[in-house]
């Protein structure tokens, strides 16, 4: 006993430590080319992402900066349209002050009218990526549009992992009763296509952003819930929990601080895909109106304006909100797979 | 089978109550207040009351479910609220535009996916299979909305091959003029992740035992893939068929509000927008009851395909 309470005894992190499974998935990770550069690349999106939330750039994604649908500057200005003048009538100004009965007034007005400065703006006639049908720039409207997608994207995985974990641990390591009723909860939400089952939330919730990240959470738990149920029911009966058992573990800690550090990969690689999927379900929703408000922007809203504007020959906007798109959800998809074949090799092929 | 069928139908009654259940307290708890919806902006509070009372929503809740529970087993759903067409004839009527356009595009994804799949699958690692993991991913990443924008844009405006949109009464020629710019536009989107997921089974297969000694004993590649691997490979496929028909059903909303479809989808869509209640809440229900029959058909399949499954 004193032995192994002695403080001098030389410590047990040495050489011969074998590395965890975070560093030994690092490692992997890093072998993995496509892996490091879509890592980057989200890299570098997650830092013009937090730029535009602290309102560093594109803050003033909502102003009229250009002429109408200014096209991009690589392609110059759009030609002066040749509009039919209108022509002028010949003869004096009929004066009609003798019967304006607002004639006496209008020196007063002009006078009062001096006092107010109007800045006189200037439109741009190119925007770098081109403007929208109101003058907006839409290299601004798809960085805040990044914002909007990733961040809904982002906060629905949470909430539907968080759902998911839960349920799926009280579930998979109680089992018995309870097990039974979330298997029940499971096949219900199941049993209503994905699709329709976001309908008829959205339906009843109305719209906004907070409301699409609540919906998504909502009916997208239930692909999480199953394998971490799987994998708790896998691991209460290891050795490791029964030992925790033994000195006296609480069934939460034994949940939470025993087995959730075991299954914490097999979550996040499910957490990656999710986002996936929520971005380009929020893209759809806001397209159909059912996404963010019409005083925000995302991908979504962009490519519904962008429908009209290309009958017109203004594609700027349309391929802005793709690429940024492609880009993104790209470079994210091969991140999640890199990281899944590093962290549980045995995930290979799941979609 | 006749015992294995009666048990799981058995099995579906709580699922099914539970999905009523969802739908009940959703569209009661957390929807807006039916009576309101239907009155409109001008109406009195008497003429709210009236509503209230003609719906049945000074009952108690328990007496409300009861009466929801017996509109679904009477298949009598009342009317839209926003149309005022009966609920049943929506569905009778929608069905047949909608499965014209989302038959095809099944057939189409599977039979095309297959053979891309197997032949990718086979020559794994090669220059093709890694070209078209690259392309499949680029293409997933890119939302179905932009393939209908610009597919809409060059096919039906510019090159003027289809028709932008439009639909008639006769059904054969919805099918040659009117249905193949939307499928083609659809499978384009749905033939990657179809062949991702095909190949992925297609290479669990290929690595089996079996297949080296079906090779040993000196059987052509063509029989080792159509007959042995094709077969055993079949089991995931066909899960992944019986979970996409579902969908077939309700369509893709997409599709037909971009092409002016007048199918299931567009209707669900327009129900949500103008808070149409019954509608939604009868095709969630029914769609739910049809998800169940097709999983059981799926697992009864199984029997047919692989003799070694035992049903149970």
């Amino acid at each position: 006993m004193t032995a192994i309470l002695n403080p001098h005894a030389a410590p047990s992190v040495g050489p011969e430590r074998s590395e965890g499974v975070w560093a030994a998935a690092w490692r992997r990770y890093r072998a993995d080319r496509v892996g490091v550069l879509s890592l980057i690349i989200v890299v570098m999106f997650t830092v013009l992402i937090a730029a535009s939330a602290l309102d560093l750039v594109a803050k003033d994604w909502q102003k009229e900066v250009g002429v109408p649908n200014a096209p991009p500057t690589f392609l110059g200005p759009a030609p002066p349209e040749a509009t039919g003048v209108i022509e002028q009538p010949k003869g004096p100004n009929v004066d009609i002050s003798a019967i304006d009965p607002l004639a006496p007034k209008y020196a007063e007005w002009a006078e009062r009218a001096k006092a107010y400065a109007t800045p006189d703006t200037i439109k741009a006639e190119t925007l770098p990526l081109g403007g929208d049908r109101l003058g907006r720039d839409v290299l601004s409207k798809a960085i805040k549009g990044t914002e909007i997608s990733v961040f809904v994207g982002v906060l629905a995985a949470l909430v539907a992992t968080f759902l998911g974990t839960l349920l799926g641990a009280l579930s998979g390591y109680l089992g018995g009763k309870v097990g039974d009723f979330f298997e029940w909860l499971y096949n219900v939400f199941e049993a209503v296509p994905g699709i329709l089952l976001i309908f008829a939330f959205a339906a009843v919730f109305g719209r906004g952003i907070g409301t699409v990240v609540l919906i998504l959470g909502l009916t997208g738990w239930t692909g999480l819930y199953r394998q971490v149920r799987a994998e708790f029911m896998k691991h209460r009966s290891r050795e490791y929990v029964r030992s925790a058992e033994a000195i006296g573990a609480s069934q939460v800690a034994r949940m939470f601080k025993h087995i959730l550090p075991n299954i914490s990969h097999v979550i996040l690689v499910r957490m990656g895909l999710l986002v996936v999927g929520f971005i380009k379900s929020e893209v759809i929703l806001s397209y159909l109106g059912l996404g963010v408000g019409i005083d925000d922007v995302s991908w979504g809203t962009m490519l519904s304006e962008a429908q009209a504007e290309l009958i017109l020959g203004y594609w700027w906007q349309l391929v802005s909100a793709t690429a940024f798109m492609c880009v993104f959800v790209t470079a994210f998809s091969l991140m999640a797979d890199a990281a899944r074949d590093a962290l549980d090799p045995k995930l290979r092929g799941l979609e | 089978m006749l015992a294995y069928l009666i048990r799981r139908l058995w099995q579906m009654v709580p699922t099914l109550l539970g999905v009523v259940l969802l739908v009940f307290v959703l569209f009661k708890y957390f929807g807006g207040d039916p009576a309101e919806i239907l009155g409109g902006l001008n109406a009195t509070p008497e003429q709210i009351d009236a509503i209230r009372q003609q719906l049945g929503l000074n009952e108690p809740a328990w007496f409300q479910f009861w009466i929801f529970i017996k509109s679904i087993a009477t298949f009598d759903f009342g009317k839209s609220w926003a149309t005022n067409e009966a609920v049943s004839n929506l569905f009778a009527t929608r069905l047949p535009a909608t499965l014209t356009v989302m038959l095809p595009i099944l057939i189409l994804d599977v039979l095309l996916a297959l053979p891309i799949a197997m032949w990718v699958a086979y020559r794994r690692g090669s220059l093709t299979d890694r070209a078209i993991m690259v392309v499949t991913t680029v293409a997933l990443s890119i939302s179905f909305l932009v393939y209908i924008i610009v597919g809409q844009y060059v096919f039906g405006f510019l090159l003027g091959w289809f028709p932008v949109q439009g639909w008639t009464d006769s059904a054969w020629r919805n099918l040659i003029i009117y249905a193949p710019l939307p499928v083609l536009l659809a499978v384009m989107v749905g033939v990657s992740p179809q062949t991702r997921l095909y190949r992925s089974f297609f290479l669990d297969e290929l690595g089996q035992d079996y297949v080296r000694t079906a090779r040993a004993k000196g059987l052509t590649e063509n029989k080792v893939l159509f007959k042995h691997v094709m077969r055993n490979a079949m089991i995931p496929i066909i899960t992944n068929i019986g979970l996409a028909l579902p969908s077939v059903f309700i369509g893709s909303f997409l599709i037909e509000t971009f092409f002016s479809i007048p199918g299931l989808g567009r209707e669900v869509l327009l129900a949500v927008n103008r808070s149409d209640y019954p509608v939604i809440q009868a095709i969630t229900v029914y769609l739910a009851m049809l998800t169940m029959v097709i999983n059981l058909v799926t697992d009864v399949m199984y029997k047919a395909i692989d003799p070694r499954v035992v049903l149970k």
